[in-house]
C-alpha cells in the first residue's frame, strides 16, 4: 500500500515537471499569455495522453503476462500493437473523415492479432515462452509488411507523419483520443483488478485455476478483450509505443511481488509515470526537435527483454 | 458420498474410460492403481469435472457434477497434482492461500479464516518455516508438500491426489498418506489417490481400485484386490505377497 501512495505522489510530481519542461521551459507560476497557451493547449493534453497510453500498455502487459504465464508477454512484442496500428491505418486511409473509425478498427486489429498469436503459440504440450515470442515476432513482421505496403498509398507529407506516429508519437493528441483512452483504461483497470485473484491462480497454471474454481474461459475473454481494448485505444491515439507493457509490470513485481490485486492497478500508475517521463525526454533531449517516444521506451526496454529472455 | 455411475470418456475415437462405476463413502480412502495409460489420471480429472464425460454420471453429495459450477465443484473437491515450476515469484503462503479462491469475493482479500486454514495446513505439512520462501527456491519434494497443503487448506470434502508421492522421500511419503488418512478420519472427507506404490496403497487405503485399459479390473479391500494374479494381469509382473510383520496388512514384493 505504501508503494501505491509513493507512486501517486511520484505521478503528480512527474506530471508537474513534465508540464514545466520542454523546448520552452515554463515557470511554476506567473505565466505569460503565450506560456499559458503552450501549457494548456499543447503540453497538458500531450501529458494526459502520455499518462493514459502508459497506463493502458502497462495494464495490458500485466494482464497478458499473468494470463499466459509468461513475463515476456507484452502488447508490442505479441503483435497486438501492430494489429491495432494496422487497424488505425486502415481507418486513416479509408475513413479519413470519421475520427471514431480509427479506435474501433484499432480494437478490431488488436483482437485479431491477439487471437492469431494465441492460436499459433498454443500447442498440445502447452505454450512455451519461446513459442509465444516467436509467434509474436512472426505476426509483428507480417503486419509490419502490410503496413509498409499500405503506406505506398500515402502522399509524402502524410507518409512522414505516419512513420513518426508508427514509432510512437504523442504530439498529435486530441481531446477525443484522451477521452477514449482515459475511459477505457479506467474501466479495464477496474475489470482486470476484479479478476486479479483468478489471475493469481492462472499465473500458477491454467490447470490449477480450473481445479480451484476459476472460470478460465471467462477470465481469458476479459483479459484478451480488455487488453485489446486499451491497446487499440492507445495505439489509435499515439502509435506503437513499445516495451512499456514489459518494463513496467516487471519493475512493479520486483517491488511488491506477484499479487495481481496490486500488480494490475500499480502498473497503471507506474505506466503513466514511465511514458510521461519518456515523452519528456523525447521532447527535451534534442529540443527544439523531437524524438518519437517509442524510440526512448525501446532504448530501455530492449536490454530488459534480452535479460528476461536469458533468465527465462 | 461420491457415486460414479457407468462413466465413459473418449478422446477422439479412443475410449480412455469405459463403463466405470464405483461408490466412495465419506471418510474413506480409495487407492487407484494401474499401469501407465490405464486411464487413472483421466478418471481423477473427471471426478472434478475438468474432463468431459461421453456417458454416465458422477454424483457428489446428492448432486450431479454436471449441474454444479466450477466454484461449487472447487468448494467440494480439491486436487493435488504434480506441480510444475512457476515462472513468477510466488511465496509458499501465497500459493497455499490461492487454494482458498472460492471462499473470497471478486476484489476480496483473504479473511482471517483463509489465513487460519492456510497456516494450519502449512503446519500439518511441516512447512511453517517455509511460508515466506519463494516456490521456485524449493526442491521438487518440498513443492509437492506445498501442493498438498493448498489442497488441505480448502477444507474440501473430496481430495483427489495424482501420484502425490512421486517426488517425496520415504518419510514424507508416509507423512502425506498419514495426513490424507487423518483428514478422512477426523473430518469425514474422502480421498482418491493414484499411486504406483502397492505397499502404501495397502497400508493407507480402505479400498483399492485397479484400472486396466479404461475398465475396472478389480475393486475391493486391499487384501482382496492385491493378489498375485491381479497384479500380474494389470502390471504384467510377478509379485510375492505375505503379511506385514508389524501391521499384519498385505505386503507386496516384486520378483524381478
Amino acid at each position: 500500500m505504501r508503494l501505491g501512495l509513493v507512486l501517486l505522489v511520484l505521478l503528480i510530481v512527474v506530471l508537474i515537471i513534465a508540464g514545466m519542461l520542454g523546448a520552452e521551459r515554463l515557470p511554476l507560476t506567473g505565466w505569460t499569455e503565450q506560456q499559458r497557451s503552450i501549457l494548456l493547449d499543447i503540453r497538458i493534453p500531450r501529458i494526459l495522453l502520455g499518462a493514459c497510453v502508459g497506463a493502458s500498455l502497462a495494464v495490458a502487459g500485466a494482464g497478458l503476462q499473468a494470463l499466459l504465464r509468461n513475463p515476456l508477454a507484452e502488447p508490442y512484442l505479441l503483435g497486438v500493437s501492430n494489429g491495432a496500428a494496422l487497424g488505425t491505418m486502415v481507418g486513416f486511409v479509408l475513413f479519413q473523415n470519421v475520427e471514431a473509425a480509427r479506435p474501433v478498427l484499432a480494437f478490431a486489429g488488436a483482437v485479431a492479432a491477439t487471437i492469431v498469436v494465441y492460436r499459433m503459440a498454443k500447442s498440445r504440450a502447452g505454450m512455451s515462452a519461446e513459442r509465444l515470442v516467436l509467434s509474436g515476432v512472426i505476426v509483428t513482421t507480417f503486419l509490419s509488411s502490410v503496413i509498409v505496403m499500405l503506406t505506398t498509398l500515402l502522399d509524402a507529407a502524410r507518409l512522414r507523419s505516419f512513420t513518426f506516429w508508427l514509432l510512437g508519437d504523442l504530439s498529435q493528441s486530441s481531446s477525443t483520443g484522451i477521452w477514449i483512452s482515459g475511459v477505457t483504461v479506467a474501466i479495464v483497470t477496474v475489470v482486470l483488478t476484479s479478476q486479479a485473484r483468478s489471475l493469481n491462480l492462472m499465473m500458477i497454471g491454467e490447470r490449477d485455476a480450473l481445479d480451484f474454481g476459476v472460470e478460465v474461459g471467462r477470465v481469458r475473454l476479459l483479459v484478451f478483450g480488455g487488453a485489446s481494448l486499451v491497446v487499440g485505444a492507445a495505439v489509435a491515439a499515439s502509435g506503437s509505443v513499445g516495451y512499456v507493457g514489459l518494463i513496467v509490470p516487471h519493475l512493479v513485481r520486483l517491488s511488491i511481488g506477484s499479487d495481481n490485486r496490486l500488480v494490475v492497478p500499480f502498473s497503471a500508475v507506474a505506466g503513466a509515470i514511465f511514458v510521461v517521463l519518456a515523452d519528456t525526454i523525447a521532447r527535451t533531449a534534442i529540443a527544439p526537435r523531437e524524438l518519437p517516444v517509442g524510440a526512448v521506451t525501446a532504448l530501455v526496454g530492449a536490454p530488459l527483454f534480452i535479460y528476461l529472455l536469458r533468465r527465462n | 458420498m461420491l457415486s460414479v455411475r457407468d462413466i465413459s470418456v473418449t478422446y477422439g475415437e479412443r475410449a480412455v474410460l469405459d463403463g466405470v462405476s464405483f461408490e466412495l463413502k465419506d471418510g474413506s480412502v480409495l487407492a487407484l492403481l494401474g499401469a501407465n495409460g490405464a486411464g487413472k489420471t483421466t478418471l481423477v480429472r473427471s471426478l472434478n469435472g475438468t474432463v468431459p464425460l461421453s456417458a454416465g454420471e458422477i454424483v457428489l453429495d446428492g448432486r450431479s457434477l454436471g449441474e454444479l459450477s466450477r466454484r461449487e465443484i472447487a468448494s467440494r473437491v480439491a486436487v493435488v497434482a504434480q506441480e510444475n515450476e512457476t515462472r513468477f515469484p510466488v511465496t509458499v503462503m501465497e500459493f497455499v492461500l490461492s487454494g482458498r479462491f472460492v471462499h473470497g469475493g471478486a476484489f476480496g482479500w483473504e479473511t482471517e479464516a483463509d489465513v487460519g486454514a492456510s497456516t494450519q495446513a502449512l503446519a500439518d505439512c511441516d512447512l511453517t518455516e517455509y511460508a515466506s520462501r519463494l516456490m521456485n527456491e524449493l526442491s521438487g519434494g518440498e513443492r509437492q508438500r506445498v501442493v498438498l497443503a493448498r489442497a488441505l487448506a480448502t477444507n474440501a470434502s473430496l481430495l483427489l491426489l495424482d501420484e502425490p508421492t512421486a517426488n517425496l522421500d520415504l518419510a514424507h511419503q508416509a507423512m502425506m498418506f498419514r495426513l490424507v488418512r487423518q483428514r478422512c478420519d477426523s473430518c469425514g472427507a474422502s480421498a482418491v489417490v493414484i499411486t504406483h506404490d502397492l505397499n502404501l496403497a495397502a497400508a493407507f487405503s480402505d479400498e483399492v481400485l485397479m484400472l486396466e485399459d479404461g475398465c475396472i479390473a478389480a475393486k475391493g479391500k486391499p487384501a482382496e484386490v492385491l493378489t498375485a494374479e491381479n497384479v500380474r494381469k494389470v502390471f504384467d509382473v510377478d509379485v510375492m505377497l505375505d503379511a506385514h510383520p508389524v501391521t499384519g496388512g498385505v505386503r507386496v514384493t516384486s520378483l524381478f
